[in-house]
């Protein structure tokens, strides 16, 4: 059974260790590669086992290894509420 | 770190890695790629992935029509998956005065090769029937367009120039450059200095500052352009959807079939900023839900920005600068440097080691703007 890392993007451990032995030693890039932690939990179930693996793998810090910078909406909106329209719930 | 190097790229964006990446093919690897911070910081790594030959001037088409032909190799070449596709462009009209712009520019495209062709309304609705066909009057649709995934590419090309010997130095800022009586000398960086006798400036949104260091004034300002993406959806949208007047581009990304997108604020200020705003959420779904109502149901998930190296005729600058021996440049590509980065990489490469292109790249020097010999580049979204 593959362990997930990020279970929105389906990013498994395997795949994130791949990356950083073939030298993305970068936070920042491993999200980019792999999309993981942008998913509808923007990270709040991933981010800290990723910064973990890194850590271990390079021998960084978690401190040194750092965090994904974290966007806005903190939880997904629907594009006719930012539009601006009234929303009548559709059952 | 290396002591010396034939040629120093400041910049490890797209342009700076392809123009190692040709270096290195035609016999010359030692070069040095200085990276301030993480590969594809500034904008290859935030850019929307799109890649288009439906473009208003002449360079750019025949730069965007040469680059697709190496596009479709690239992934096999590079040997890492980049996810290219050719679902193609369509460019959107919603005004008689669009149209006849269209128009033009098939014609223009048609006459150098790229295949686009004028779509009506209805054609459009019988293609993609999610597209406000009340709003979109008709379109062009050049079906070798397409897309790929930015950072992929990104790292495609650093780990393919790390097997050929060149070496990429991120995190590595450049304070200064050595300059004896025009001639390049050395860069001065934070971890050392590096000698060399040919620079390139790649450095995007950077490269006024790179050019300072050695006492050239560019007309390159940077702005800031924000995009989004939506929860992942079934994949159904594959070409790139844009409009010239609303400054707007939307497509499904691959494989993550997201909806990613972006529109261009006017108001925007030039600077450094890459920070997210709430404002630009409204202002982008507002006029995306004209072109395409039903996406009004699906949610947006992030927002980022990065930012475009704009220049006064939203064209690129690429070549040697007059008075100086060998200060290369291959900078401001207004927001479309990724699409024409093959082509554009293969031609300063051939520039550093023959002296001349294969194909003319005089028109797009920095000299132009001193000349006057400006034309505008009017197709531009974002």
């Amino acid at each position: 059974m593959p362990r997930f890392v990020c279970r929105c993007m389906d990013v498994t451990e395997e795949e994130v260790i791949e990356l950083i032995r073939d030298g993305v030693r970068d936070i920042q890039l491993l999200k980019r590669l792999t999309r993981v932690g942008t998913g509808p939990c923007q990270g709040k179930a991933c981010l800290e086992i990723l910064v973990k693996i890194l850590a271990r793998e390079t021998g960084l810090t978690p401190d040194e290894v750092g965090l994904i910078t974290l966007r806005q909406p903190v939880d997904p909106v629907r594009i006719g509420t930012l539009a601006g329209e009234v929303h009548e719930e559709e059952c | 770190m290396k002591r010396s190097a034939e040629v120093v790229i400041v910049g490890g964006g797209i342009s700076g890695l392809t123009i190692a990446y040709h270096l290195a093919k035609m016999g010359h690897t030692d070069v040095v790629v200085v990276e301030r911070r993480y590969l594809g910081y500034g904008a290859t790594g935030r850019c929307g992935g799109g890649i288009r030959q439906q473009w208003s001037t002449e360079e750019n088409i025949v730069l965007a029509r040469e680059s697709v032909r190496m596009w479709e190799r690239l992934e096999e070449e590079l040997g890492y998956p980049i996810y290219y596709r050719q679902g193609g462009y369509l460019v959107t009209a919603t005004t008689e005065e669009e149209v006849r712009d269209i128009k033009r520019n098939i014609k223009l495209q048609n006459s150098l090769g790229v295949p686009s062709r004028w779509m009506e309304a209805d054609e459009i609705k019988e293609e993609w029937p999610w597209i406000n066909t009340d709003f979109v009057i008709g379109g062009s649709f050049c079906p070798t367009d397409g897309k790929v995934m930015p950072p992929r590419v990104v790292w495609a090309y650093a780990r393919k120039l790390r097997e050929m010997g060149v070496r990429i130095y991120d995190f590595t800022e450049v304070r200064g450059v050595k300059v004896e009586e025009g001639k390049i000398r050395g860069v001065i960086t934070d971890k050392g200095e590096i000698e060399t006798g040919i620079l390139v400036n790649a450095a995007g949104a950077w490269s006024r500052e790179i050019a300072r260091m050695v006492g050239v004034e560019l007309p390159n300002t940077p702005y800031r352009h924000e995009i989004a993406v939506t929860e992942p959806l079934k994949y159904f949208l594959e070409p790139m959807v844009i409009n010239f007047r609303y400054g707007i581009y939307f497509t499904q990304t691959w494989p993550r079939t997201e909806i990613v997108g972006g529109i261009g604020n006017p108001e925007e200020k030039p600077g450094y900023n890459m920070r997210a705003s709430p404002g630009f959420l409204n202002m982008y779904t507002k006029v995306l839900i004209r072109f395409m109502p039903c996406l009004r149901h699906v949610k947006i998930e992030r927002q980022w920005a990065g930012l475009y190296d704009v220049t006064p005729d939203a064209r690129p600058i690429l070549g040697d600068v007059d008075g100086y021996d060998r200060f290369i440049q291959a900078h401001g590509y207004s927001g479309h440097g990724l699409m024409i980065s093959p082509m554009v990489g293969k031609l300063i490469a051939e520039l550093i080691v023959d002296g001349k292109t294969s194909l003319p790249i005089d028109s797009l020097n920095l000299r132009r703007f001193e000349e006057g010999k400006v034309i505008r580049e009017a197709n531009v979204v974002g």
